[in-house]
């Protein structure tokens, strides 16, 4: 068994309560309720464990992490122990009486997610009447106030056409880093993948604005971009590898090496309510199941990219094989490779109706 | 020492990014919005002298002294290293 470094970076999922319904959200399909959140006691051990393991960068996510009431007394925690702190929010919650609070106790960075350059195509994404100038108002405020701010714009078919708008965007509110991320498709996301997934020609004027102004705003402002895996030939190095610097806790506590991997069968996610985040990191068995490379079937295990790029990740290979120990199907040496083609046909149909992210919704899964 | 307005301009780092030794790792770490990176000992002695009121000269000098090399041949790697750093994200000059 492969010995971990010290884990970097730690994600807390503070709530799954969220005012939006992004139908492309990172969080389970399965979402878990506010009685079963752990308590700020319980956030405030997992800070202090996280920092004496060595951890350096904490991300209050969510959900809307904004929904808990105790998030400053978290990020003051959190700044108290001299973690580099992250706040990623929908924004709708932050204004001139929030904001000031969070500032004050220390919070280092704000990410702001956008769901479009333009108001009526972004509230329907969200499903969130007033949502997008929420969010301008927000991110002027954040910038007044002197924190750090990311424009983050999740892209797809509905959306990616305005990619340059975006990019404007983040020139516009002096962000020092926007970030344009293709949709995930995990999640809801493969479950909405039908309605998302952009064609290979939207993808490429999209590929071309972000490369042009990289190279346009080089030295002012960083852009970040993800790419989507069905026009990929290489996978890309999820979390740079299974739990090899990242520890992601759900609302309930539950440890996971991502955000996704709930998805994955066959495991008994261990919790921070019953074992110590450094049992859990260098002592327990699903982080160490796909840690390093010995774990790897080929074409990955002679391969000289599986330290690069890890095998891909391990909750596509089972959303589109049924199998998370095959080599992810974005690889061209993936023998599933094929399967990425002949979803990413979905994308000429037109595009079906969402299904909302919904705590409790009825979800009806497509075959 | 030049008195070109190069040498006049002042690194500064950009908001959010925070420089610091991490005991954990025994190494100098710079934080920043989703990065983290390593600095190599060049760059550690260069960015500790980085407080958004020092010159690109006054920089030099101090390397010079401490280096003792001549300016002629510590600026230009200072420069580079600072173009590096802005490209990537961690100070604005």
């Amino acid at each position: 068994m492969v010995t971990p470094d010290a884990p970097m970076s730690l994600l807390l999922e503070l709530t799954h309560r969220c005012p939006l319904q992004c139908p492309y959200c990172s969080n389970p399909l399965k979402l878990e309720r506010a009685g079963d959140e752990l308590s700020t006691a319980q956030w405030i051990s997992v800070l202090d464990q996280a920092a004496a393991l060595g951890i350096l960068q904490v991300h209050f996510s969510g959900g809307e992490p904004m929904a808990r009431a105790d998030l400053p007394e978290l990020v003051a925690h959190a700044a108290k122990l001299g973690l580099y702190s992250n706040l990623i929010t929908s924004a709708v919650l932050l204004n001139g009486r929030t904001l000031p609070v969070l500032a004050d106790a220390g919070l280092d960075h704000v990410q702001i997610s956008f769901q479009d350059a333009e108001a009526e195509g972004a509230d329907r994404i969200g499903n969130h009447a007033g949502g997008h100038a929420k969010k301008l108002a927000a991110a002027q405020l954040v910038r007044d106030t002197g924190l750090a701010l990311t424009l983050n714009f999740v892209v797809h078919r509905h959306n990616i056409a305005n990619v340059g708008k975006m990019i404007a965007m983040g020139e516009a509110f002096g962000a020092g880093r926007i970030e344009i991320a293709n949709v995930q498709y995990y999640g809801w996301g493969l479950l909405n993948r039908a309605a998302l997934l952009p064609t290979r020609a939207e993808l490429d004027t999209c590929i071309d604005a972000v490369f042009a102004a990289r190279e346009r705003l080089r030295g002012k402002m960083l852009i970040d971009y993800v790419v989507p895996d069905y026009y990929a030939t290489e996978p890309k190095g999820c979390m740079s590898g299974w739990a090899q610097r990242f520890i992601n806790i759900s609302p309930a506590g539950r440890a996971l090496p991502c955000h996704a991997a709930e998805t994955l069968p066959g495991f008994v996610w261990p919790n921070v309510r019953e074992e110590s985040l450094a049992d859990i990191w260098y002592r327990s068995e699903p982080f160490a199941r796909y840690r390093g490379t010995a774990w790897m079937p080929e074409p990955c295990r002679s391969c000289d990219r599986r330290e690069i790029d890890w095998g891909g990740c391990r909750c596509q290979a089972f959303a589109l094989t049924g199998d998370a120990g095959r080599t992810d199907p974005a690889c061209h040496l993936s023998p599933d490779h094929a399967i990425m083609a002949e979803a990413a046909k979905e994308a000429h149909a037109p595009a079906p109706e969402f299904f909302y992210r919904r705590i409790g919704a009825n979800i009806g899964v497509p075959a | 020492m030049s008195d070109s307005a190069e040498a006049l301009r002042v690194p500064a780092f950009r908001r959010g990014v925070k420089f610091r030794f991490d005991t954990a790792r025994d190494a100098w770490l710079v934080l920043a919005p989703e990065r983290l990176f390593v600095p190599d000992e060049p760059a550690v002695e260069v960015l500790k002298l980085v407080d958004g009121v020092r010159t690109l000269a006054a920089i030099t000098d101090d390397l010079c002294a401490r280096f003792d090399a001549p300016a002629d041949v510590i600026m230009p790697d200072v420069v580079a290293l600072l173009d590096d750093l802005a490209d990537k994200g961690v100070v604005t000059w």
